[in-house]
């Protein structure tokens, strides 16, 4: 029985070395002694790949049965035992580790790990792929819209891929009419479906406030004549924000992102006035205020780290400090020219990041201090079922964009690139072919995902990543890949941690 | 069990639920 193994995130750029298994199949390993990491696929006995990954983290063996999900806190008996499991009978792997434990300890550990996988929770086979499958082939619903209310901002942030607002295109406010369009748009789409997400975004939509509270009230009139429940959001750089805001936000969005970087001279030099004077002295208040007056919660304040801080870690206690308890601080996608943009090289620092910040999750949490890391947030017990998982986010299908001008695209990321224009709100999607090929991105449509452990918590990723990357939504950006992964490991680990 | 311990199968996937 062969055994592929693959690199896990932290061994990526080492150089690997290769071995061959009893049988005389390649057998692609990495250097144990410099990591203590592994990640394996083992051919199942009817040929169907089973996947587990395994890794050390933080002092704790962690293993994830990657088909049922289910996650263990191993010790080094048992860590060593898995790898050994499909190649071996259990007399065999005891000769092979007899020197290293005593012989009943491994042959215990044998035991458990078979009870493991006759209870599918180990070595768990997938069998998803015909599955999801059928599962692309259903009808769909427009959810969520994300309406671009300003082609406009009030700053001049330097890795904005809206370009100060303006999405390769000119600036633009998003009229009542057009908005109000939308609206009924998503109302005749939205099928049966009850639920209906709209997310006020931009450029900067406070530069247009009239127009988000007139459709909010265009909103919460036709939610009672068409038994829905309009669920809406804000994005907003704070610059405009005054009490009266966050009185109507606080009353109205069941979400609010806030966006600032981090510390001062962070926050500053990447989102700076288009004068270059910077924002965060002006918006810090107000940003404590509104958290504060939302009870800590149903917000984020919303960060992006580049290659000039990768020490993103202090950027987000920093924010922790400050006394915001729902915070995200997510990594730059940005063409490999920009001067801002994570490289190849910078991961290794950005992996260091986030095992320090895991580390000071944890302490703080058990000092009562506790806060959310978005990218950290991973729900072991419950979540989405598996059909959701594989198939992602819903762009192009459950979920459009609407620009000022009532134009629709796949999501907000793709607005402005004509290749992805799908139709307008009066006369709805009539490029159906833009909205196939999102129907029939999933995780088995990529090849580098199918048996990637980390399939069932990041749905293939982002597909206008992607597109940017390699011009295709069905592969993956790579760097967001690797990243993904490190904090899956990490956020498991956490998990572990606190459940001690 | 001695040697394991077993901790527990739109969007923009890990979090979210279904409620």
């Amino acid at each position: 029985m062969g055994v592929q193994y693959l690199l896990t995130p932290a061994q990526r750029f080492l150089v690997p070395f290769f071995a061959e298994t009893a049988n005389n199949e390649k057998c692609h390993k990495t250097d144990r002694s410099q990591q203590g990491e592994r990640s394996f696929v083992c051919y199942g006995k009817r040929g169907t790949v089973t996947v587990v990954h395994q890794y050390k983290n933080n002092g704790y063996n962690i293993v994830l049965d990657i088909n049922s999900g289910a996650v263990h806190v191993v010790d080094d008996v048992t860590y060593d035992v898995i790898p050994l499991y499909q190649e071996k009978n259990k007399e065999e792997i005891v000769a092979e580790l007899s020197g290293r434990y005593e012989d009943k300890e491994i042959a215990e550990a044998y035991d458990e790990v078979a009870a493991l996988e006759a209870g599918g929770e180990l070595f768990t086979e997938d069998e998803y792929e015909a599955y999801i499958d059928s599962f692309k082939n259903r009808p769909t619903v427009v959810k969520a819209l994300c309406l671009h209310i300003a082609h406009d901002c009030n700053l001049a942030c330097r890795y904005c891929f809206a370009e100060e607002g303006e999405y390769h295109g000119r600036r633009e406010l998003m009229s009542y009419e057009v908005g109000k369009a939308a609206l009924d748009f998503l109302i005749a789409n939205s099928g049966n479906r009850r639920n209906l997400e709209v997310d006020f975004f931009g450029g900067e939509p406070l530069m247009n406030f009239q127009v988000v509270k007139d459709l909010v009230a265009y909103g919460r009139q036709q939610e009672k004549i068409h038994n829905k429940n309009f669920r809406f959001t804000l994005t907003t750089n704070g610059v405009l924000l005054n009490d009266d805001i966050m009185e109507f936000a606080n009353r109205e969005m069941a979400n609010v992102v806030l966006s600032i970087d981090g510390r001062k001279e962070v926050h500053d030099f990447m989102r700076p006035f288009p004068k270059g004077a910077g924002s965060y002295d002006l918006i810090v208040p107000k940003f404590q205020k509104f958290a504060e007056s939302r009870g800590q919660t149903n917000y984020y304040v919303r960060g992006t780290f580049t290659h000039y801080n990768l020490d993103f870690s202090r950027d987000v206690l920093h924010l922790a400090d400050l006394g915001f308890q729902q915070i995200s601080v997510e990594p730059v996608v940005a063409p490999e020219t920009a001067d801002y943009a994570i490289r190849k090289e910078d991961l290794p620092k950005l992996y260091e990041e986030y095992d320090k910040l895991a580390v000071e999750m944890i302490r703080r949490e058990r000092e009562g201090r506790g806060f959310h890391f978005f990218h950290f947030m991973i729900d072991l017990e419950g979540g989405p079922c598996v059909a959701k998982r594989l198939s992602g986010c819903g762009s192009g299908t459950e979920y459009l964009a609407v620009t000022p001008w009532g134009d629709l695209y796949p999501c907000h990321q793709f607005v402005g690139n004509e290749k992805f224009y799908m139709g307008n709100v009066y006369e709805g999607v009539k490029n159906t072919a833009i909205r196939e090929q999102f129907r029939g991105c999933n995780v088995y449509a990529k090849e580098k995902c199918k048996s990637c452990f980390a399939k069932f918590y990041c749905s293939g990723g982002c597909a206008a990543n992607s597109y940017n990357f390699h011009g295709d939504i069905n592969n993956a950006y790579d760097i967001g890949c690797a990243l993904q992964k490190k904090r899956i490991e990490c956020a498991i680990m956490i998990k572990a941690a606190l459940a001690e | 069990m001695k040697h394991v311990k077993t901790l527990n199968l739109t969007s923009c996937v890990g979090n979210q639920s279904c409620e």
